[in-house]
């Protein structure tokens, strides 16, 4: 069954015909992005090489690493959205449920209907908070009930208590850390298979951090996240996962690569490159 | 450690005297005569706004009557009458050339800004807007007199609506593209990592949110085809009657407008004639100056966000 | 509906993310075609206008070839034409209304770029000068008619009747002519001037000002010696497209400046432009007059063409270099 629905999203996004879709089952260890990047270019600067790595089911996989190594290019890649970077070029392959997204047929757009982000700078559109909500359920020509799903998205972003009086105001009008909360509740109303987070409680004070960083504990039996975080303590509190990236400068240039991925407990306590070991340790970052 | 060094002989030969600012001194009179020609300059050139004005409202002013807004224009000698069908074609044209360069304009900025901006096509339609800006009211007169009146034969609304909206087009292009481009970018990445499709990122969220700063560019642009009168010397010409056939709306023939009506009327050597051309001019300043106002305001509302 | 209700904690049965429909595809492509058609349209139609006068002129330019440009008769009886008066007078009456035009429009930018009033006023000042933009070329003719004349009559008799050794004052106003043409267009030219000058003196790096101050510079010193030049590109840029709009002016002309086809180096007598005869004599012109009146608005559109696409490129040069001092 399962077969079958990963099946359906991949010919989904081939051929681009909205029939159906069939649930995801949760919680099945389970590689829903496999992601191969033998090399990475943006125009004639290479900018990541090598990154291997498997994206599991339910779970939260980290991005760590220091400034400049490439994570959030990495990240990007998931959902094509290095796409919109002019130059940009992909030697690899990125499999998601099984289908190369950087396939010769496959449309971008559909790709990122079921691949869904949530950018480091909070960006909520100039619409009222439901409208901000309800876009992605309009957008994917939602039947159902709407103002359930709208509830539903802010409930579970836990954002619901503080505007369910002000639904109609403007999104842009909330602190920070809500606008944040209000882009989570967005991205996940039409339920994404996968949820990419790139630093996003970077640009938060630390209450609305600790928040968010709860909120993704929560959505992790439910969704699949990947991260990008320059935060150490964050990836060992949410990550299940972890992936450090370096970089290196040995050919003249900056290109990141991946140096070591495995559990967080195991990358934390016991990390087996020498890169890893200093930058847990803090002597760099 | 050798003796600290006296500082001797260092300031006697500053006058401190001459510290202080004095108008004796040719550099500091000199500054302060172009000042005050500056100044001067800047509040001469504020009379002639408040001249304008005032008559205006003294000439114009005592000549607003309801008969006035709505009766047909006076014959040589007679008396009374009124600027009724030049008001109604004033609006009938600008609105035809509204919905002529408008929906184009946004069209043209959306693929300016968002669907092909750094195209060859968007170069050279920067260009032509640009050379068209500049483009002298008369030419497009010229113009639409040779592609429309020519072609169905007769002086129209049409006509004068089209050779206005060439004049409105580049405008509205220009301060379009200026607000598209100014929604902030994360937005539009927020929408395309939903899986919106490029309308769909246009329909719904760029043009929504750049919605006040284009309508601003249109009021200014309403603004000034309302006040335009050489290109509806050439196309819509000028008519003492309303646009009416037996009773029926027909706008494919001479069209009366204020700006015709000011022209004609200013040089009349009948007194009644000159007094409507002020009322007329009171009338069409203040709606020329009201979409200008409405067009200010809503770009200021517009930065408050 | 409580949070229980909807079932907090499970994916719904039916997954929502869909890709793009064949219609939102559909539509996804007609419209940014859509949107490259009428971009294309644009230069279709900058193309178009110029085609079109020069059609419309083409029998004119076949049956009269250069004489127009060098002769100074315009009678339609006989059939003779000639644009010399009236490229006299659109060049004469521009220049003078953009030199009393670039005098105030200068002023006011360095006024209002340098701090010299309250903010309060500056921001009257400001809107004063673009309400100035705002008021239709017509209600300027007007009100020269009934306000500018009579006001400078007394002055234009004087200086005729004592100066008139000088040539600018050979001749009296007897009403319309050159100089009240002029003042009225440097009032509608001088809104363009202030604002693109402001723009350009404010763009000048302030280390730049703090520079001179620094050295011991008087305030005036410093705006014309330092500041002006700095920003000279941008305000050339500003007076050509100031130019640009005098050359073009239509109806404030037609109104003012006599409508007589004559040339004079006199302030005050009457005269012509290219754009005031289009507009005077189009409306009763008969067949070969209007054939004429076409070749002058190609003269006209090839001088305003010239005009303004040098002025665009003299201020992109302007903030290209001012960008590369910061």
């Amino acid at each position: 069954m399962l077969q079958d629905h990963t099946d359906q999203i991949a010919d989904d996004m081939i051929e681009g015909f909205a029939d159906h879709g069939r649930p995801p089952r949760a919680t099945t260890e389970d590689i829903v992005i496999d992601c191969r990047i033998e090399r990475m270019y943006y125009g004639g600067f290479k900018a990541v090489r090598d990154t291997t790595l498997p994206i599991h089911r339910g779970s939260i996989t980290a991005f760590i690493g220091p400034s400049g190594c490439g994570k959030s290019s990495a990240l990007r890649c998931l959902n094509r959205m290095n796409d919109l970077v002019r130059g940009f070029r992909l030697e690899g392959r990125v499999r998601f449920l099984g289908r190369d997204i950087y396939g010769p047929k496959v449309d971008p757009v559909a790709v990122r209907r079921y691949v869904g982000m949530v950018f480091q700078q909070p960006n909520p559109f100039a619409m009222s908070i439901y409208n901000n909500v309800a876009f992605g359920l309009r957008l994917n020509r939602f039947r159902g009930n709407v103002a359930d799903r709208v509830e539903k998205a802010l409930v579970g972003a836990a954002l619901w208590e503080e505007v369910k009086d002000k639904l109609h105001t403007s999104g842009l009008a909330l602190s920070g850390g809500q606008q944040q909360r209000l882009c989570i509740a967005r991205a996940i109303a039409t339920e994404p298979e996968v949820l990419l987070m790139d630093e996003p409680c970077s640009a938060l004070d630390p209450i609305a951090t600790r928040r968010i960083e709860e909120l993704m504990l929560e959505l992790r039996s439910r969704y699949t996240i990947a991260i990008v975080t320059h935060n150490l303590q964050q990836a060992k509190r949410v990550a299940d996962r972890t992936a450090f990236m370096y970089v290196d400068t040995s050919e003249g240039g900056r290109t990141g690569y991946l140096v070591e991925f495995g559990e967080t407990g195991q990358i934390f306590e016991d990390p087996r490159h020498a890169h890893t070991q200093a930058y847990i340790r803090g002597e760099f970052s | 450690m050798s003796a600290p060094v006296e500082i001797t002989h260092a300031f006697e030969d500053v006058n401190l005297a001459k510290l202080e600012m004095s108008l004796r001194s040719p550099r500091t009179l000199a500054s302060a005569v172009l000042s005050a020609v500056a100044v001067t300059a800047s509040l001469v050139a504020c009379v002639p706004l408040v001249s304008v004005l005032a008559m205006l409202l003294y000439r114009g002013g005592s000549r607003i009557t309801w008969e006035a807004l709505t009766a047909l224009p006076p014959a040589a000698m007679a008396a009374g009458g009124g600027f009724g069908n030049a008001l109604v074609g004033t609006v009938t044209m600008v609105g035809i050339a509204t919905a002529i360069s408008v929906p184009a304009g946004i069209l043209a900025a959306s693929f300016l800004a968002l669907i092909g901006p750094e195209t060859r096509t968007a170069s050279a339609v920067r260009f032509a807007a640009k050379v068209l800006t500049g483009l002298p009211s008369v030419l497009a007169g010229v113009f639409a007199y040779g592609a429309v009146v020519l072609v169905t034969g007769s002086f129209s609304a049409p006509a004068g609506g089209v050779a206005l909206a060439v004049l409105m087009l580049p405008t509205v292009i220009l301060t379009a593209e200026e607000a598209i481009k100014m929604v902030p970018t994360r937005m539009k990445e927020a929408a395309i990592g939903m899986g919106a499709t490029q309308s769909q990122l246009l329909l719904r969220v760029v043009l929504p949110t750049a919605m006040p700063g284009i309508l601003t560019g249109v009021m200014l642009a309403i603004a000034r085809a309302a006040g335009e009168t050489a290109p509806l010397l050439f196309t819509a010409l000028f008519s003492s009657y309303w646009l009416l056939d037996l009773g029926r709306l027909n706008l494919m023939k001479p069209t009366a407008s204020l700006a015709v009506l000011i022209y004609n009327f200013s040089s009349a050597p009948y007194d009644n004639q000159v007094s409507l051309a002020w009322a007329a001019s009171l009338v069409l300043v203040v709606m020329v100056l009201g979409f200008n106002i409405a067009g200010q305001v809503l770009s200021r509302n517009r930065h408050r966000r | 509906m409580s949070s229980a209700t909807l079932g907090f904690g499970s994916r719904s049965a039916e997954s929502i993310a869909q890709p793009p429909s064949t219609s939102d595809r559909v539509v996804d492509r007609l419209i940014r075609l859509l949107t490259l058609g009428v971009a294309w349209s644009i230069i279709g139609l900058g193309t178009y206008i110029v085609l079109q006068i020069a059609w419309v002129a083409r029998p004119a330019v076949a049956r009269f070839g250069a004489s127009l440009l060098v002769s100074r008769t315009w009678d339609s009886n006989r059939e003779l034409y000639g644009l010399v008066p009236a490229i006299w007078g659109t060049l004469y009456s521009s220049i003078v209304g953009l030199v009393i035009g670039t005098f105030f429009g200068l002023s006011i930018a360095i006024v209002l770029s340098q701090d010299f009033l309250p903010t309060s006023l500056e921001a009257i000042l400001k809107n004063v000068i673009e309400l100035l933009a705002a008021v239709p070329s017509v209600v300027y003719g007007l009100w020269g008619i009934f306000v500018v004349i009579p006001t400078i009559r007394p002055l234009a008799d004087w200086c005729n009747a004592h100066l008139s050794w000088i040539p600018i004052f050979g001749t009296p106003l007897r009403g319309p002519g050159m100089l009240p043409a002029a003042i009225v267009l440097a009032i509608m030219v001088l809104p363009t001037v202030s604002a693109l000058s402001r723009e350009a003196l404010m763009a000048v790096p302030s280390k730049i000002k703090e520079a001179a101050f620094g050295l011991g510079a008087t305030r005036w010193e410093t705006i014309l010696g330092v500041l002006v030049p700095t920003a000279l590109t941008g305000i050339v840029g500003s007076v050509m497209l100031g130019f640009g709009r005098a050359l073009g002016e239509t109806m404030a002309l037609a109104m003012l400046v006599g409508n007589a086809n004559s040339i004079s180096v006199s302030l005050f007598a009457p005269g012509t432009t290219l754009a005031a005869l289009l507009a005077l004599n189009f409306p009763e012109a008969n067949g070969s007059e209007s054939q004429a009146l076409m070749y002058a608005a190609l003269v006209l559109l090839a001088i305003t063409l010239a005009v303004n696409v040098v002025g665009t490129a003299i201020v992109n040069r302007a903030t290209r270099r001012l960008r590369g001092l910061k």
